[in-house]
């Protein structure tokens, strides 16, 4: 039997021993009180400080008063994934108060406003009662901006309470306000007298501080929607079709942000056109028109908008179009829970269409696989011509990441089997016994050459259509040409297996238990294997980043005793999928899918893992 | 006979149609042939559209030089704009159906207006679903009748009204039967810059011809009430100094000079109708409505306002064609970009 240990025991407050640059701080607000400002410019500052941090954002879907909670954790073993447990609670939703007090640890610390006259029911926290209003009003700050300033109260008690240096806190909030003085002046008077406050009023009683360290030295924050975002920039994105939902839209407003980056340096002209649809239908069959007639696109959605594109996404599979859709997932079914995390797409988008349909799709497991998958979608889009889907999801997407930064692609673009011109076309035909034909396997590896419209050459074009079709692209209703032309399709799709991102494995073949998980699970894995190894449970880790399933996915499977298969969705989806495609026994796969609607934790990981391990 | 870059009209046709023999929408498909010849259009340069339908076959039996695209149903407008705005030096023409625009892919409809996506869009209107054997579509007349579904309570959608107050600025409506009259106005929506809209009643011989069907071949021939007499004068024609422009006065004729220079000249006949006016072609249209008269040709003109394309700064480089130059900034770049982000 082995003891459960995921956190260190919060040492009491006599003792005071310390904890330094290991714990979480939750924020708990009202949505639209302009708490995401100061929370970034704790975050911003522990940065840097070249403290390890990461944040969830845990908010309603809701523009105003619903409630928000806002977690950051600094650790200074480089640990990003979300934790349960957070011993800092700032407290500024009454609506909530009774309720983020109670899960605060023994031990922990209560940062509250001293007007509410809450009370100090826990004897075993630290309360800190902090003058918001007075602090505010002492400020002079205009009325128009005093509710949204006055959360910079708790950033500068927070900066006295745990030790954050007063200019680097500065710092992070010239940052956050883009480099603007004005802002930044006004509100850094606000943090400046809460922390001059708490200097003169507080005494301290709790044993967390930061300190400086030098772990984020070349390190970027950065969402994985803006990462996929700068990512389709360097891929060469020139069409953007899309309609916003949440929590895909940041992804677009990513590639408006940055695209002067791609601007023409003699006209100054774009090169990237965006253009918001009237729903889903329209923005992926806006995609396929373009990247049929040559253009690199993209839409980005959720769940809701990608059940609307099915059909288009099968007339994309069988006509062989090129085109990039990212999902990034939201809690479903149905409208769902439009702000919470999930994996659970996972099994629709890889066989979205009606009939037979495998698509490919991309799994990130952090910002730098949303950058890298940004560009290399497209090529693989047009190699392979198909659609590619590329899932992130919630936690991904919209929440901060500490990240290396992102590298240059180490390969030119990869435009695939495309005449692009009379002269390609008359040079393959020569080559070729003077035909062309749209659909007609050339080099017996299931991709055919296309041409684009305006090829000037009288046999430059071809008839697409989601109909039946033989390889020279004509109309046919033959048994024998549809199970040639799907069956080539087929083939070409199962060729891509050993030819996608492969798996990352941590895989030494002594060890018998292994972990098989994709996407955004895999920070919360790399810590719970950590824990469960010092328990002396030694794992191998698979993370899939593609499907079709590599070939060594299924080897991983079966070279281990026992695999456990995390995932967080209901019904363990990838699991599923694994059991879908083997015969041989998987008994010994045990499916861990959570789907609890929050980022997945070491804990949970390592609770599950034991309990099975150890009995 | 070749046109003037050597090709025979016969050039211009596509594969053997396989809709009903007496079909409207083949004769359409030969005016667009004829069209083309005469306009001596480069094929390589035209992209064909179509939606789901009968309608939507056509485009196989036409321009066979041309890339051609069969999308889903009622959502051929946003693959032509898509496809447009990767290629903006190609002519692109769309069909569809009165079920594929009128129902199914009404929205998509109405946004490709909006937007004012450079196509000239036919929609082949025979108030009838075909390929699924004979159901009402949202243009049957009310009071229609059908052999299985009996009569059509519902009042029926005016695909050229809808287009005029969505922002259209090119609306004509024809008659299959009348084949001068769609031939020239196909030569003008192919002229004009931006959605040009066609509605051309184009009989159903098999589910809609009864003689009471007011989409019928009967019914066309013997109601169909041309608002002008039209002709269309190729890029080179000057006008003559008495002639009234788009920019005149209106007498019961003009000359309304097309983007590409090209003019189509419209003499009114037994009344007075101005396409120039969008009051006053939505008034005609729900005359027309009221009194059940089938009233054809330009309906409504304006100055093209830009289209999609043109309301973003784009480089003049179709998107399709820029190299990996223009693609792909330089790693300083990337390492610009990251610095910003640490």
């Amino acid at each position: 039997m082995c003891a459960l240990n995921i956190q260190p025991e919060l040492q009491t407050q006599q003792s005071m021993q310390a904890v330094v640059n290991d714990f979480a701080l939750m924020v708990a607000t009202k949505n639209g009180s302009g708490s995401q400002t100061s929370n970034e410019v704790l975050i911003r500052s522990l940065f840097r400080m070249g403290i390890p941090v990461s944040a969830k954002n845990l908010f309603p879907s809701n523009i105003k008063g619903l409630p928000t909670w806002y977690t950051i954790r600094a650790s200074k073993d480089s640990y990003i994934a979300r934790r349960e447990t957070t011993e800092i609670g700032v407290v500024m939703n009454q609506d909530t108060a009774a309720e983020d007090i109670a899960n605060l640890p023994s031990g922990g610390v209560c940062i509250i406003p001293a007007d509410w006259k809450w009370g100090q029911s826990r004897p075993d926290i630290t309360y800190y009662e902090i003058p918001v209003k007075e602090t505010v009003a002492k400020s002079e700050i205009p009325s128009e901006f005093r509710d949204r300033i006055s959360n910079m109260v708790y950033v500068g008690v927070c900066a006295y309470l745990f030790n954050m240096p007063l200019d680097i806190v500065r710092k992070a909030l010239l940052d956050t306000f883009n480099g603007k003085e004005k802002p930044t002046a006004m509100n850094f008077g606000v943090i400046q007298n809460a922390y001059d406050w708490a200097s003169a009023n507080v005494t301290k009683a709790d044993p967390f501080r930061f300190e400086t360290l030098n772990l984020t030295e070349g390190k970027i924050l950065i969402t994985g929607n803006e990462a996929a975002a700068l990512g389709a920039l360097f891929g060469g994105i020139t069409i953007a079709a899309w309609y916003p939902i949440t929590p895909s839209t940041s992804m677009i407003d990513g590639i408006l942000d940055h695209k002067h980056i791609r601007k023409d340096p003699v006209t100054g002209k774009d090169t990237v056109a965006i253009v918001q649809a009237e729903d889903e239908l329209s923005a992926i069959g806006m995609i396929i028109g373009a990247g049929w007639a040559g253009a690199r696109a993209l839409t980005s959605t959720s769940g809701p908008g990608i059940s609307l594109m099915a059909e288009f996404t099968g007339l994309a599979y069988y006509a062989e179009i090129p085109c990039v859709i990212w999902d990034i997932t939201r809690m479903g079914p149905s409208t769902g829970l439009p702000t919470r995390t999930s994996q659970g797409d996972l099994l629709f988008i890889h066989i979205l269409g009606h009939g037979d349909t495998r698509q490919i799709v991309l799994l990130p497991g952090s910002v730098e696989e949303c950058f890298e998958f940004g560009w290399r979608g497209f090529d693989i889009a047009e190699q392979f011509q198909t659609p590619v889907f590329v899932m992130s999801d919630l936690d991904l997407g919209m929440n901060i990441w500490m990240s290396d930064q992102f590298s240059y692609p180490d390969q030119p673009l990869n435009r695939g089997k495309v005449l692009t011109n009379k002269e390609k076309l008359e040079a393959f035909m020569e080559s070729h016994g003077g035909e062309w034909y749209r659909y007609r396997d050339y080099d017996g590896d299931g991709i055919t050459y296309r041409t684009i419209p305006g090829v000037d050459h009288t046999r430059a074009a071809y008839f697409t259509r989601g109909t039946g079709h033989t390889d020279m692209g004509t109309y046919s209703e033959r048994g024998d040409d549809w199970m040639k032309g799907l069956g080539r399709i087929t083939d070409k799709i199962n060729s891509t297996r050993n030819q996608l991102p492969q798996p990352v494995t941590d895989w030494d073949k002594d060890k018998t238990i292994g972990i098989l998980s994709f996407g955004s699970n895999d920070p919360a894995i790399v810590e719970a294997r950590n824990i469960l190894a010092a328990q002396g449970i030694q794992t191998n880790y698979m993370r899939v980043r593609a499907l079709p399933l590599a070939d060594s996915v299924h080897e991983f499977i079966q070279t281990h005793n026992r695999v456990y298969v995390l995932e967080n969705n209901f019904d363990g989806q990838l699991a599923q999928l694994v059991r879908m495609e083997t015969d041989k026994s998987t008994q010994h796969m045990t499916s861990l899918a959570l789907g609890d609607t929050l980022p997945m934790t070491a804990h949970w990981i390592v609770s599950e893992i034991t309990k099975r391990e150890t009995h | 006979m070749a046109n003037a870059i050597g090709l025979e009209r016969a050039d211009y046709k596509g594969a053997q149609s396989t809709l009903c023999p007496g079909c409207g929408h083949d004769s359409i498909s030969n005016q667009i042939i004829s069209a083309a010849y005469d306009l001596n259009l480069n094929m390589t340069q035209v992209i064909k559209f179509s939606g789901i339908g009968c309608s939507s076959k056509t485009p196989a039996y036409f321009l066979r030089g041309s890339h051609g695209f069969n999308a889903v149903h009622g959502r051929m407008p946003s693959v032509a704009t898509g496809a447009t705005l990767a290629n903006s030096n190609l002519t692109a023409i769309g069909v569809s159906g009165d079920g594929d625009t009128g129902s199914i892919g009404f929205g998509q409809y109405k946004h490709l207006i909006r937007r004012n996506v450079p196509i000239v869009y036919i929609i082949e209107n025979n108030g009838v679903y075909g390929l699924t054997k004979g159901q009402f579509s949202a243009t049957s007349d009310e009071g229609a009748k059908l052999k299985y579904y009996g009569i059509n309570d519902l009042p029926p959608i005016d695909l050229c009204l809808e287009a005029i107050v969505g922002g259209c600025t090119f609306v004509a409506r024809s008659f299959s039967g009348d084949a001068k009259q769609v031939q020239t106005l196909i030569k003008a929506a192919v002229a004009h810059r931006g959605t040009a809209v066609l509605d051309i009643i184009s009989p159903c011989v098999t589910f809609n011809n009864a003689p009471d069907s007011t989409k019928g071949y009967d019914y066309g021939k013997e109601n169909e009430i041309p608002l002008h007499s039209i002709e269309y004068m190729p890029k080179g024609y000057v006008p003559a100094k008495d002639e009234i422009t788009v920019e005149g006065d209106y007498e019961g004729t003009i000359s309304v000079k097309m983007h590409d220079g090209s003019y189509i000249k419209l003499k009114a006949i037994d009344n007075n109708h101005d396409p120039r006016s969008r009051e006053q072609a939505i008034n005609l249209l729900e005359k027309g409505q009221r009194e059940s008269l089938f009233l054809t040709g330009l309906i409504y003109y304006e100055e093209p306002r830009p289209t999609l394309g043109e309301t973003m700064e784009l480089v003049e480089t179709p998107l399709a064609h820029l190299g990996d130059e223009a693609l792909r900034p330089s790693a300083q770049t990337l390492a610009e970009v990251m610095k910003s982000f640490a």
